[in-house]
Order: structure tokens, then sequence, then C-alpha cells
């Protein structure tokens, strides 16, 4: 359900009784997503009142003749009492708040939220639950948004023909020029080239629903040679005669155990603080992580210009589909989206193209980089996104809503977490273990006020345009706040940075109070 | 103005640097008796100073036109195409000439006219004195006084009129010292820490050859460790690496002898020469100008080129030098051959390591002017001002600047300016457009007659000063006081902002920079507006008007917070504007990057069989 649903009145006029030594507050009474908020009138203090709805732990309400009265009891213990005018006003708060201050962020249900977003842009897509019971592709979620005009008897042909039935579905859908971003995993060709008919319905549907003649570019985050081989064992990749209109292109990304050991290496370089100006600069080198970087954002640049310059449809896909695929989506959003450079879009974008995406965390972060056990599964693909993340943030410094602050929680929560959001492989096996009803979601822990300062950018403003960062490597950086982060002293930059927000607020205040 | 035949050429092509493609704008191409002039077909202006040129070249012909690529100082490579061959050939010979003058009066310095009067050109002249600055370190004091001895540059040409020298050093000991120092550049003070009683003193190098000693230069350092109350010991730190320096001794030079000098610590730091230097940054600049540079060549080729190592190796050496003085009391002599590059370094860096004044902008110019201009830096030949010898040349003040500017990374609250100061600084020691840095010593400047007929650089400055001031400053905060830098390899960072500065597409899209600065900016104005309304309430009570005006007052001022909140949002504002070195571009545009070339791609057949006709095509060729 979309939490603004919970919110069913807008406002009221209400009186606030905040117990016997401070005098009450009359003004008007509103509720968000996350607070309570009381403005009172202009000839009094002009400061807000404000109470996070989570910090409620029970509630209680009375109505009598026209006006009622709502009793708040919170976790720290305070007592609120708020007299409210209008039966039908009272009545609607107390069950906003009724429904809000349970509501943490196990509510997010990315699919359906972010499918809502898509049928307000354009009646191409549908939200389809044909993996309702997780049969047809384990590592999918419950539901998925697919072209409107393909049944769920088709996709379930398509998933066949997939690996892990891993089959196309809508990553991002860009309204400007109404292209789309699919992802899906190798096609199951085979040595014997095999074919399925649903399959190229999907991707043809693809082009129809976004415009008459659109083109589309399938983006294989292997080397051509290697999805050639992939046949042998089964998978490949598409052949051009059965899919007319899409074109294939090869931006081999690094994955698996060359990338965790680039990880290593170059962890291990950082560790060492005596080594001279040439070895750490022959270390930063032949360890290659920024050459990673630099493969990802370019790759990821080129499925954003594909949609937004060549008005494109892009289907990403390697071979399962759960890891470069994943990290070349999520970048391109962050290019061209920008909601998802917002703190709430940001979150919800890890949410659902990382953690529902079917991202195998419970693998790929078992180990980080000082384990001596040889790696099996573990590969820091989700760090290499942070990391690119980082230096669009560097080079956009005023266009992501979230700080570095941001990055490096999720970089320790993928790896260790007290809260459940990382946990386990896939949405199955979180409905198996029972993670919604047994842990804490990561978000509800993140967006605590007193976290606020710690994660967000102070200078963020809105930029309405599609963020091109280049990726020369006299631009990259090494994201010293990450892998530096225990070995450099951290203060002088951290005083600098809450000079910053001190300057920010202030200036806020300042021109409140002008 | 003979040197030039040709002052207009028409489609002219700009080549984009990166582009592998090679995009390019077209436009016209103007060549005045100072700049050269490019004005594309967006009328967006690029102006090349002619002395900021450091090479020009002429490529082989082709289909399109004539090649021409010029490299600049300031690290600005512009590579151009002219249609027609004879026009190429015109330019390029009067770049040629006008590049590189023979007299110093030919600089654009002699003509430059800022529409100043002579007293005010002499203000500027006045901004900074050092006989203040030596005040204000604390000399001359019973310990340290100022030396007559070479009031007529008859002891050493390279050193200025007034030196500080131990007051117990007697004139014949100074005379007999500095005919044991190489070019006659005596043991004299840099700084003085007050608090530590301590010293810096700079030099050149001893000429003692194998077994040579010289009484008096002994006397000389052992007045200098006695000038110091609280420790005897003083540190020689020879800034060269040891094998230079005994490589010295075969030509009747080398470094002091332990045994001849009382109470001296004997210490190698080994700094690399000018020669090594200037080859360093030559093979950084070309790794840096490659197209289609990938990360791991970026690396080795910045490995390859050791400048970071030299980088390092100068920020260490001041290090020493700031320990010396802060942990063991200790005064510092300080030399390297003819201590007017590496030891212009160590003393200038090392100061700012001790002293908060000169990471202010008046104390940096003023660092400047003492340890680099005073003190005969030879900015004249290591800038390339005239057509001379090309060997003399070498970036060692570019490596001081660096090593600022990785003091700032590393503490960005410790400095009042930015890095648009430095790089503006940087700017203008190869400009010729103001007198500073023009000439190798004091003498020759006196004997141009720089105050008179050309401008100092630094009230210009001043006079922008908003552009160069580090808005998030901490001149309150004791920690800064002696800044600990850390030299751990990864502390440094290739200087984008320098090597590239003139390259945009490189550079992040959106300035901090701009965006804190107006809001500080803003906050002091708003809180300004907030006390007088304050004081006008306060008064209008007073009169026991009623409220009805404070309200209209109130009322009044309100029509001014909007403006001042849009303009906050639009970033774009140029309440602020940097030079074009510091961008402010927002959004960007995917085809001012490489990836954008891959586009075309988009337009090929099929992907595989191109990249396998690549692999053929770089075989048979």
């Amino acid at each position: 359900m979309e939490f603004s649903e919970l919110i069913r009145t807008g406002r009221a006029q209400a009186e606030l009784l905040r117990g016997p030594e401070a005098p009450p507050l009359r003004g008007t009474l509103c509720v968000t997503s996350h607070h309570l908020l009381l403005s009172p009138g202009t000839e009094a203090s002009p400061d807000l009142w404000l109470l996070l709805l989570r910090s409620v732990d029970s509630i209680e309400k009375r109505v009598a003749g026209d006006s009622g009265t709502i009793t708040l009891r919170c976790k720290d213990l305070r007592v609120l009492q708020l007299d409210i005018e209008g039966v039908e006003a009272t009545l609607d708060i107390a069950r906003s708040i009724e429904g809000l201050r349970l509501g943490d962020a196990w509510h997010f249900h990315p699919p359906e939220r972010y499918y809502q977003r898509v049928a307000r842009e354009t009646n191409a897509w549908r939200l389809s639950e044909v993996n309702e019971d997780f049969s047809l592709c384990p590592s999918y979620p419950r539901a998925l948004i697919v072209p409107r005009s393909v049944d769920d008897h088709a996709l379930a042909r398509s998933a066949g023909f997939r690996q892990g039935g891993r089959f196309p579905v809508l990553s991002y859908h860009h309204a400007p020029n109404g292209t789309a971003l699919l992802r899906s995993s190798q096609p199951l060709t085979g040595p014997q080239k095999r074919r399925c008919a649903e399959d190229e319905e999907l991707l043809r549907a693809v082009l129809v629903g976004a415009r008459p003649g659109a083109r589309g570019f399938i983006i294989d985050t292997r080397s051509a040679q290697a999805a050639k081989q992939a046949r042998m064992t089964g998978g490949g990749t598409e052949a051009k005669a059965a899919y007319p209109g899409w074109k294939r292109l090869h931006r081999p990304l690094e994955r698996g155990r060359p990338l965790q050991e680039s990880f290593v290496r170059l962890v291990e370089a950082c560790g060492d603080l005596e080594q001279s100006m040439d070895r750490w600069l022959s270390r930063l080198e032949g360890c290659r992580w920024l050459e990673h970087v630099k493969e990802a954002l370019s790759t990821a640049c080129l499925a954003a210009q594909g949609m937004e310059r060549e008005g494109a449809c892009i289907l990403v896909h390697g071979a399962e589909g759960t890891d470069s695929t994943l990290l070349v989506t999520s970048l391109a959003q962050l290019i061209l989206d920008p909601l998802s450079r917002t703190m709430d879009g940001f979150q919800e974008l890890v949410e659902r193209e990382w953690i529902q995406a079917g991202h195998p965390f419970q693998l790929r972060c078992a180990h980080s980089a000082f384990s001596h056990a040889r790696p099996k599964h573990e590969a820091p693909t989700f760090l290499l996104f942070l990391d690119c993340v980082w230096q669009l943030g560097r080079q956009f410094p005023l266009s992501l809503e979230f700080g570095e602050g941001l990055l490096l929680a999720l970089f320790e929560h993928a790896y260790a977490s007290p809260f459940g959001s990382f946990l386990c492989n896939s949405e199955k096996e979180r409905g198996l273990c029972e993670v919604r009803t047994r842990t804490h979601s990561l978000w509800s822990g993140l967006n605590q006020p007193k976290e606020q300062r710690k994660l967000r950018n102070p200078l963020y403003a809105l930029n309405p345009l599609a963020i091109w960062p280049s990726v020369e490597p006299q631009s990259l950086r090494l994201w010293q706040g990450l892998f530096l982060r225990w070995t450099r002293p951290p203060e002088p930059s951290e005083t600098a940075w809450e000079k910053v927000w001190q300057i920010v607020t202030d200036s806020e205040k300042t021109e409140g109070s002008a | 103005m003979e040197h030039i035949r040709t002052t207009k050429v028409e489609q002219v092509k700009l080549l984009d640097r990166f582009s592998t493609n090679n995009k390019s704008l077209t436009g016209t191409l103007y060549l005045t008796a100072t700049h050269l002039l490019f004005i594309d077909s967006h009328q967006k202006e690029t102006w090349i100073l002619h002395h900021h040129i450091a090479s020009v070249e002429k490529l082989a012909l082709t289909t399109s036109g004539c090649p021409l690529v010029i490299q600049c100082k300031n690290f600005r490579i512009v590579h151009f195409i002219v249609p027609r061959e004879r026009d190429c050939h015109d330019i390029y010979n009067s770049l040629l000439q006008l590049s590189k003058q023979a007299k110093y009066e030919d600089l654009y310095a002699f003509s430059y006219n800022p529409k100043q009067n002579d007293s005010e050109r002499l203000q500027g002249w006045q901004l900074i004195d050092l006989a203040e600055e030596y005040k204000r370190m604390g000399v001359p004091n019973s310990n340290w006084q100022l030396s007559d001895a070479n009031r007529e540059y008859k002891i050493c040409e390279t050193y200025p009129r007034e030196l500080y020298v131990p007051r117990i050093a007697s004139k014949p000991i100074i005379v007999g010292s500095s005919k044991f120092r190489s070019k006659g550049r005596f043991p004299v003070l840099s700084y003085y820490h007050q608090d530590k009683e301590a010293a810096i003193c700079r030099c050149s190098q001893p000429l003692s050859g194998f077994s040579a000693r010289c009484l008096e230069d002994e006397h000389l350092l052992q007045a200098i460790s006695k000038a110091n109350p609280v420790n005897r010991y003083m540190y020689v730190m020879d800034t060269r690496p040891k094998l230079n320096a005994m490589a010295n001794r075969a030509a009747g030079k080398g470094y002091e002898n332990e045994d001849n000098y009382s109470n001296i610590r004997f210490q190698f730091v080994g700094i690399e020469n000018i020669h090594v230097m200037r080859s360093s940054l030559q093979k950084l600049l070309e790794v840096n100008g490659t197209k289609g540079l990938s990360v791991n060549d970026f690396y080795s080729g910045l490995e390859s080129s050791g400048w970071l190592r030299h980088i390092k190796a100068v920020m260490d050496a001041a290090i020493f030098l700031a320990k010396a003085i802060m942990v063991e009391n200790a005064s510092v002599l300080v030399h390297c051959s003819d201590g007017w590059d590496r030891t212009s370094q160590v003393c200038s860096l090392g100061s700012l390591l001790l002293d908060s004044y000169y990471r202010t902008v008046k104390g940096f110019m003023v660092l400047i002017e003492k340890d680099w201009i005073a003190f005969g830096h030879k900015f004249s030949e290591r800038c390339g001002h005239l057509d001379g010898d090309p060997k003399e040349v070498s970036p060692v003040f570019t490596q001081f600047l660096e090593c600022v500017w990785h003091l700032t990374e590393q503490f960005p609250q410790a400095f009042e300016f930015n890095e648009a100061f430095l790089l503006q600084i940087h700017e203008h020691i190869h400009s010729c457009q103001f007198g500073n840095f023009l000439g190798n010593c004091q003498k020759e400047r006196e004997e141009l007659k720089l105050k008179e007929k050309t401008y100092s650089l630094w009230p210009f400055l001043l006079d922008d000063l908003k552009k160069y001031l580090n808005p998030i400053y901490n001149s309150q905060s004791q920690r800064f006081t002696v800044l600990e830098p850390s030299t751990v390899s990864f502390n440094f960072k290739f200087w984008r902002n320098m090597y590239h500065q003139f390259d945009r597409t490189l550079h992040p899209r959106q300035s901090v920079f701009n965006i804190i600065m107006n809001m500080n900016e803003q906050n002091k104005q708003l809180e300004k507006d907030i006390k007088e309304l304050e004081s006008k309430i306060k008064q209008c009570k007073n009169k026991q008007t009623d409220d009805i005006l404070t309200k209209e007052l109130l009322h009044s001022i309100h029509p001014e917070s909007p403006t001042l909140k849009s303009s906050l949002c639009f970033k774009e504002q140029t309440l602020l504007p940097v030079n074009d070195a510091l961008r402010t571009i927002e959004g960007s545009n995917p085809t001012d990057n490489r990836y954008s070339d891959y586009a075309e791609e988009f337009s090929k057949a099929e992907p595989a069989v191109v990249s396998l006709e690549y692999g053929v095509a770089r075989m048979t060729c």
C-alpha cells in the first residue's frame, strides 16, 4: 500500500496540551508520512512542533459534541493531549496516526509502488503476479512489471527460456521519451541455437509499447566471446535474426572472483602505511578497482544515453542477471532519474533494483576483503555500485540528496547488519525465513531524525537534468572515505563537513527570521 | 608587431583534446600583439597569452588542413586545424617569435596598463613590506640583527639587500663565510619562531670539496646555534640526495663535514634536482594528454613519471624541518646546491606548517615575496620568460604550489585562501603581466626598474579577494596552529584542477565552493538586515510609536528575502564568478564525455564483427 494513502486528512485546527509545565499550543495540525506537525498561528512563536509518529506507543480517542480529544502516549514516556475541532477530523487523524505509527519501512512494496508511478506515466505496462508463489523464478519478487500485451502464459514460456527463469522485466520507465530499461538473464539458446517465440514476442511488445518504430539495444555485460562460449553450457545470447529491431552490444564487466580479488588487493594496498609512492601507485593500478569503476559507469552511461539520446529501449543482461546487470540498470537510473537521487528515491532504488531484484547478498557479502577463506560466491558488486554512486556524487556534489554517510552505512549493513533488509538471497528466501516479521528494516533505522545529519547532503538542490559523469581516469578518484576510513585521520574532513552543515543551517535560520 | 603577418584566419577548427572521434568547433582565429584569440561559432572566446605558450608545433598536412598544436605553461593544450597551409605557417612563425622574447622590455608587463596612476602603482608595490614581516616574526632582537653587509649587493648578488644574521656574527665572519659558499649565498635567517626561539636559516652548499674548511663559515654556523638559547644543537639539512651532494665534492663543492662544525647534526633529505623535476612533469603531461587513456595506463604513467614521489619528498623535508623546531626546539640550516630552488621549497613550506599567518591570503603573499622572490628563486629562468636555456626551466615553484594544495586537501579549514588562488598565482608566474616574478633576483629587478615600469600582482588579487577565499576557513581553531600532515603515500593525489584546468569535461559539473560562498555571504547580509531591523524596532518602541509602524517596517523588508531565496536556488549565479578554471555548469552533456564515442556503436551493424575487424586491422598495420 502507498504510504500516503494512510493519511486520511490533510489538516485540522487543534490545541496541544503538553503537560502542566509547558503552555498549550494552538494551531494547524498536519499528519505527514513520518511526523505529526503542529504549526501555530502567525502571531505566536514561529516554531513548528514536531513529533515522530514512530515514537507513539499508544493512542486513545474520545469524541464529545463537535470536537474530539486524542491522547498520545509516547515511547519516551511523554503524554500529549490534542483537542481537535470537528468529530470527523478527530477520527481521521486518529486513524492516520494509528496506521502510520506502526508503518515502518517493511510496508514498502516496491514493485507495486513503482508500478503506480509507471502507470501514471504510461499504459504500456502491467503488474503481473505470475510469480506469486516463486515458481517461475525463485530469485524474482512476487510481482513484476511486464508489457501489457503479454499474458502470464507467455511470461511462463519466456521464463523457461531464460536462466533461472529471469525473463525480461521493466527496470525503469523513462517518462520524458517513453523508453524503457529492462533486465533479464541470458537466453538459454544452447549449442543448438534454440529460440522461444514468446520471449521474442515479449521484446517485440516492448518496442511497440514504447512508440512505433522504436529501436532496442541489448547490452550484454559479457564479451562477445564469453557470450558465445556460454552456449556450450546451455546459455548464450540473443540471435540477431530472432529479435528484429534489437541490436546487441557487448560491454564486458568484471564479476565474480576476479572482482573479489580486485577488492582484496585494493584493501591490502590501503592497509600498508609504509609503502613508497611508487609501490602504492603500482598497487593501485595492479588491483584494477578503478578500472572496474570506470567500466561500470561508462556502461551505465551507454545504457542511459541509448534511452535519452537515441530514444531506444535497453535490455541489460549478463549470465545470471543478478550482478553486473543490476549494477548497470541501477546506475543508469541514477543518471537519468532525478527522483532516484533523493533520499527516499535512492533507498527505494536499492530496495527495488538490488534487494527485491534478487542480488544474492547472503552469498556475495558472506566475506569481505580480509577473509582467509577461499572465496566461492563472494563478490563486491554492491560495493562497486556504491563506489560508482560516490563518484557521481563527487562530480555532481549538489545533485544527490544523500551524502557519503548513507553509502558507507549501506556498505556496512550489506556485510553485517542488525537489520533484516540485506538478509537472504531473494524475496523467496526472505519469505521462508520470515524476515519481515522477525527483524527490523534498515530503512526505518536509517530514517531516524538523529541519523539525518550524517546521511544527508546539506547542499542538495533538485537537479532535473540527467547527470553525465566524466569517466576519464583523471576524473575518477579512490574512495578514501571508505577504503582509507580507518587509516587516515578523519578529523579535519569531519569538522569541515560540520562547518558546511552549520553554514547551511545558519542560512536557513537567517532566511527564516528575515 | 613586426612579427605578425596574418591577423585573422577564418574557418579554423579547434579539436577536442580528448575526443577519440575528432570532435571539433569551428571559428575564427585572431592574432594580436599580446594574445592569440579563438572565437567559436557559439561566440565563446578562448584567449591565449603569448607568454603562456610553451611550444608550438606544426604537424603534417592533412586533408582537412594544417594542424597546429600549442602547449601552454598553464597546461592548456589546444589543437587547431587551419585550412590553408600558408596561414598556418604564418601563424606558426609569428607565435614562435612572440612567445619567446629576447629582452625583458618586450614582455607584457612593460606594456600592460590597468589604468592606475603612479601613486596607486607605488602603493601596490608597497603592499608587501618584508621589514614589517621580520618585525612580525620578532626580529631584530637580542640574538638576531639586520646586517648591512649586502646593502650594495657586494657580497651576494642574488640575495636581497636586507639580511638578518646572528648578532654575534661580525662582518668579517659573514664575508669569510660567503666566500666559502656557492654564489656567495652564506647562511641567513629565513624564519624566526618566536615561541621556540629557534630559526630557519638558508644558504647554498659549502665549497668544501674533499677537505677544504673555512673557519668563518664554521663560526657563522656556531653563531646560529648560539642564537638559540634552548637547544645548542642545530640541524643542517642538505635537501639533495646524498649521491648528488657527493658528486659535487669532486667539483670543489659539497656539504658540511660534521667533524669540522661543532654542535651540528647533518641530514640529507633527497629531493631531486631541477632536471629530474622537469622531465618528470614532461612525462606526467605526456601520459595525461593521451587520448582514450585507460585507468591502468594512467596510474602506471603517474607512477613512472615519479611526480607524486617528488612532491612527497618536498613535503617530507618540510615536515622534518617543522618537527626539528617544534619537537626538538632546534634551529635548522637548509641548503641544496645554490640554495634557490629546493631550499626555497623547504623553507617556505616549513614556515607554512609552523605559522598560521602564512596560511592567510596576505601571509601567503608575504611568504612568496620573502622566500621565493627576495631570496632569488630564478623565476625568469625557471619559467622561461625569455628565450633562454631550456635546461634552466623547471617546475620548482609549481611543486611548491602543489604541496600547498595537498595541505589544503588534508586541512580544509586551515587556509584562508582556496584552490583558485593557487591556480591564479600559477597563472601569473608565467603570464609576465605583472612585475613581481620578472627577473631572477632583486638586483636584476631593481636594474629593470620594475617598480616604476610595471605593476604588482598582489593588489589585483586582493581586489578580487572574494574569489579566492575559503568559505570554511577557521582562523580560531587552536588545532591548526602547527600543521602535522600525513605523508602516507595514498594521501597524495593527482592535482586535476591544475594539470587539466582547461579541460572542462574532466571536472565536477557543480561547484560546492560557489554555493557555500554565496550562503556565507547571504548569511552575513541577512544577519545585518536582522540587526538593522531589530534596532529600528527598538527605536520605534522607544518612541512609543504603535506597532503598525513596526509591521510596516517588517513588510518593507519582506520583499527582499524571496529574491535572495530564489537567487540561492539558481546555481548558475554570477555573484561570484571564479575564473573559468572553476566550473559551475549545471548538468552536463553526454557528448562531452568519452563514452559518447560508444554511441557510434548504436549505428553500427553487428558489434561482435566490428570489434573483430578492429583486431584484424590492428594486426595488419
